[in-house]
């Protein structure tokens, strides 16, 4: 090996940022308080009580250097510039000014208030921080200009700050920032401290550039992959195939015979080839004759579990999400009823860059350089393989190659650790695509009936949803989640829909699948937005309005949904001609703190190929604190979600998953992406989350123009090309859907009351 | 033994011919800003130029270079066409996660190289090989205009 990697340096420990000289601020993402972390001679470490938790810190240099330790980690989405904008803006200071590091794992000092434990996910950093770092941004600039007032012995009130600069406006003396850090970490935090007008903002609402781009353009930047540190081999693994069974015999004569492989380590579910390189490794796994001990899901298919869940919907008894007002009567009064069932398939993550970890377990410590979304959730994977207390499980965060999720468990960490705890060097395990797509933690599969009892107005005037899938919050829970407490994940996007809808019942059948899941882009809404909004369309069809139209009788008290609403119609062109076989569809929700409408227009060839023409995207995502970022997150949210709905779906076979790798499980393409267009609602509101957003739009909307384009209704993703063939009939009403009876549809509000005649039922209306 | 120039350098590597050139140059050369992403050519973070061509070093054995010139994302700046795509890239804020992004500035730079003024059907021809998972595609055209312009 030559040239090891700069991440081989000793790990920079919370006590290295907590030391030295200069003004070192810790403060709380709830906002819950701030002061000067070198006080004390243990200054925060020591002092974590429940009245203060500093979780991100300001660290001011006597050299002028100026240091954010922020506990929200960069994987693409911007954040680091976010977050650093918000401290800048405050603290005065240009963006270039500062330098963003991420906060080592400590459970105590970093937890996200969100989310609860230190981790990055469903698009909380933003509004979490919003108050609070614009807050200790202020805090420091005011304890600098007070120590730059001392110094001058001027009132306060004469000086002021500007990139970086105190200067005493009478007389035109100034000071750096560097300059006076050792007397400001000896003024007293104030306790109050005013926030500009949002009209004053200098650096909030610009499209700076972002912080962690410039090595990403030549090799520079080191991810966790690319972690190399002195005697390191390399490994590669093979877990059971089928989810949940055990290595059974390795004959290992034919690896050990390749040149460059050094160990074979066995583990409970799978096994390792470590060599001098990955490619000595692969080979050496694929020269491994292995016998799996299959266990119990040796005959798991998609078709058992889908079955499974279907049962479940009907039998079993719901745990309500949301029930106003008279469901059985409204149902009763209806003058006409549709309803629909929707099925969404597992989904991987399939990060570019895949699974890996470098560890080194040494005699009392085990050191491990890894880009995850969860640190603290890694160090306690290692500690439990090691047993190791916490304290000696040092953690090297690293920048992620993409996250969605899969970066939020750190079960691929505590099995490099169990690698490397069998050999004394150290090891980076590296996963195949094919064991990433095979062996990741799935974006759970979903069985949703919905249904609605329409007025004379033909507007909803009950609306009933139905979800049933397992419970994914479970997973972060010790002990799983309770069998009878709702998990808001599951229905979030169903229960609070952007409608007025004055009668309304959303419940939740748990069916947890004898898979491994977990939170996937978009989480709960990319789920429920799909069936939501589809069957907006549906209704609007079944009652012959336009879709927009439609929304707009319903969002009548919900201003942010028709701003999005009426803008995206507006710069989309909504109801302008389109050649034969085009089509427009919108959707509309609000997830995530921001409001979003998206209108795709698409067109489908006589053989069901579908060409993504163009993407209007409107949202109102509050104070956009980076506009560009935003946009950037919005088009690229967009094909996530497109991606998923056209090509993603992970299927079961034999307890095995289907597929394997970039060529069965496709992500959409360069020449595939459709023109998109970002417009802003100009919003006062505080920031909602980006990075989620438009995941959730792209399936219904592209669902929704469909329809537009071929008359014909997809229930069920991804997208299924034979159906839209033009030779074909409309398949979907019969293998989709079938036809529900009255009663039936009764029992769908879970009442006891049989139904009484007459009430029409038009399912299969369209 | 087997000789390879990489970046302008003469080098030996002892390592087996049907190696990929991907893992001589990450595991045993130590240039990482080539990536991994599938190991069956179809995702493109591997791209790297031979003599100005984009391979799919994922793919490639490495006995199979012979004397041709091995350019990675490390060293494409020194190109013109290169130092104009990275600035592109970086004034149009291209990059999100950024894993992909060495190889698709490697088929861009190849791309400009063959064809200063690409039409859009020349970059879908030249770019769909590199799947983008943070799906920067948009961004990415408008920069290889860009780019071309520059």
């Amino acid at each position: 090996m030559s040239k090891p990697s700069s991440s081989t340096q000793k790990a920079t420990s919370r006590r290295a940022f907590l030391q030295g000289s200069g003004l070192l601020l810790g403060f709380s993402m709830l906002g819950a308080g701030i002061r000067p972390g070198f006080a004390a001679a243990e200054p925060v470490e020591g002092d974590v009580t429940a009245a203060f938790s500093p979780d991100a810190f300001i660290r001011i240099d006597s050299d002028g250097k100026i240091t954010l330790i922020l506990p929200n980690i960069e994987m693409g989405q911007g954040t680091h510039t976010g977050e650093a904008t918000l401290i800048a803006e405050e603290l005065e200071v240009g963006l270039d000014q500062v330098k963003v590091v991420d906060a080592p794992p400590n459970e105590k000092l970093y937890t996200t208030a969100l989310l609860g434990g230190q981790a990055t996910g469903g698009s909380t950093s933003m509004r979490a921080t919003w108050e609070s770092l614009r807050k200790a941004g202020a805090v420091a600039r005011t304890m600098l200009v007070a120590a730059a007032a001392v110094q001058w012995s001027v009132p306060v009130s004469e000086c002021s700050a500007k990139l970086g600069v105190v200067t005493h406006q009478p007389t035109g003396r100034q000071l750096a920032y560097g300059a006076l850090a050792d007397a400001a970490g000896k003024q007293p935090v104030p306790s109050d401290v005013k926030l500009k007008d949002p009209k004053d903002f200098e650096l909030i609402g610009k499209s700076l550039r972002r912080v962690d781009t410039a090595g990403k353009v030549n090799g520079a930047v080191i991810y966790g992959i690319d972690v190399r540190v002195p005697d390191m081999k390399v490994a590669t693994v093979a877990a059971c195939p089928v989810i949940g069974g055990k290595l059974g015999d390795v004959d290992e004569t034919a690896a050990r015979a390749i040149p460059g492989v050094r160990d074979i380590v066995k583990l409970d579910n799978a096994v390792a080839v470590i060599g001098d390189h990955f490619w000595a490794a692969k080979k050496g796994l694929e020269a491994l004759s292995i016998t799996w001990n299959e266990g119990v899901n040796a005959k798991l298919s998609s078709a058992d579990m889908m079955a499974t869940l279907k049962a479940a919907s009907q039998q079993k008894t719901p745990i309500m999400a949301r029930q106003e007002g008279d469901v059985a009567g409204a149902l009763k009064a209806a003058v006409k009823t549709v309803e629909a069932s929707y099925e969404l398939p597992f989904l991987a993550h399939a990060p570019m860059e895949p699974i890996n970890c470098v560890v080194h377990v040494r005699a009392d410590e085990c050191e491990i350089w890894v880009g995850t979304q969860v640190p603290t959730q890694a160090q306690g994977w290692a500690a439990q393989v090691t047993g190791f207390p916490l304290d000696k499980i040092i953690v090297h965060n690293h920048l992620i190659g993409g996250g969605f999720g899969r970066r939020l468990v750190a079960e691929s960490v505590g099995q490099a650790v169990a690698i490397a705890k069998q050999v004394s060097y150290p090891v980076k395990v590296i996963w195949t695509r094919e064991e990433d797509i095979q062996h990741d933690l799935y974006r759970p599969t979903y069985y949703d009936r919905i249904s609605a009892g329409l007025g004379a107005d033909g507007l909803p005037a009950v609306w009933i949803d139905h979800v049933a899938g397992g419970s994914v919050l479970g997973n972060y829970i010790p002990g799983g989640w309770p069998q009878d407490k709702l998990d808001d994940d599951a229905v979030e996007g169903a229960a609070k829909p952007p409608y007025d809808l004055p009668v309304i019942q959303v419940d939740w059948v748990r069916e947890d699948p004898p898979v491994p899941i977990t939170w996937w882009r978009g989480v709960g809404p990319t789920h429920n937005v799909f069936v939501v909004e589809s069957f907006m369309d549906e209704l609007a069809h079944a009652v012959g309005r336009d879709p927009v139209e439609y929304r707009r009788a319903l969002t009548k008290n919900q201003p942010r949904a028709a701003g999005v609403l009426e803008l995206a119609a507006e710069k989309s062109g909504w109801g302008s001609p389109l050649p034969a076989g085009s089509g427009r569809g919108i959707s509309l929700h609000d997830a995530f703190g921001s409001y979003m409408a998206a209108v795709l227009e698409i067109s489908v060839s006589a053989a069901g190929e579908i060409t993504l023409q163009r993407a209007v995207v409107a949202v109102d995502c509050g104070i956009a604190i980076n506009p560009n970022t935003v946009e950037a997150q919005i088009e690229g949210g967009l094909i996530f979600g497109l991606s998923a709905a056209l090509y993603s779906g992970i299927t079961f076979s034999n307890g095995r998953v289907d597929q394997s790798n970039f060529h069965d499980y496709r992500i959409l393409r360069n020449n595939e992406a459709p023109k998109i267009e970002v417009y802003h609602v100009k919003s006062l509101e505080s920031p909602g989350g980006i990075g989620e957003t438009a995941t959730v739009s792209a399936g219904p909307a592209l669902a929704n123009a469909i329809f537009a384009a071929t008359g014909k209704r997809l229930r069920s993703l991804p997208i299924d090309r034979n159906q839209l063939k033009s030779d074909g009939a409309d398949k979907t009403s019969v293998s989709m859907v079938p036809p529900l009876a009255a009663p039936l549809l009764a029992a769908l509000v879970n009442s006891k009351e049989r139904p009484e005649t007459g009430v029409e039922t038009e399912a299969e209306a369209l | 033994m087997i000789a390879l120039n990489v970046n302008g350098e003469d080098r030996s590597v002892d390592v087996p011919d049907d190696m990929p050139l991907l893992w001589v140059l990450r595991d045993v050369i130590g240039l990482t800003g080539t990536k991994f992403g599938c190991g069956i050519a179809q995702c493109g973070a591997c791209t790297v130029q031979l003599d100005g061509q984009p391979v799919r070093s994922c793919v490639l054995p490495v006995a199979s270079v012979g004397s041709r010139h091995v350019t990675t994302v490390e060293a494409i700046g020194a190109t013109q066409s290169g130092k104009k795509v990275q600035q592109a890239w970086l004034d149009l804020e291209v990059i999100q996660c950024g894993y992909c992004q060495s190889g698709q500035i490697m088929s861009a730079t190849a791309l400009l190289d063959r064809n200063p003024d690409p039409s859009d059907s020349d970059i879908d021809a030249a770019m769909s090989g590199n799947i983008c998972r943070c799906g920067t595609y948009t961004r990415i055209r408008a920069a290889i205009k860009q780019a071309a312009k520059a």
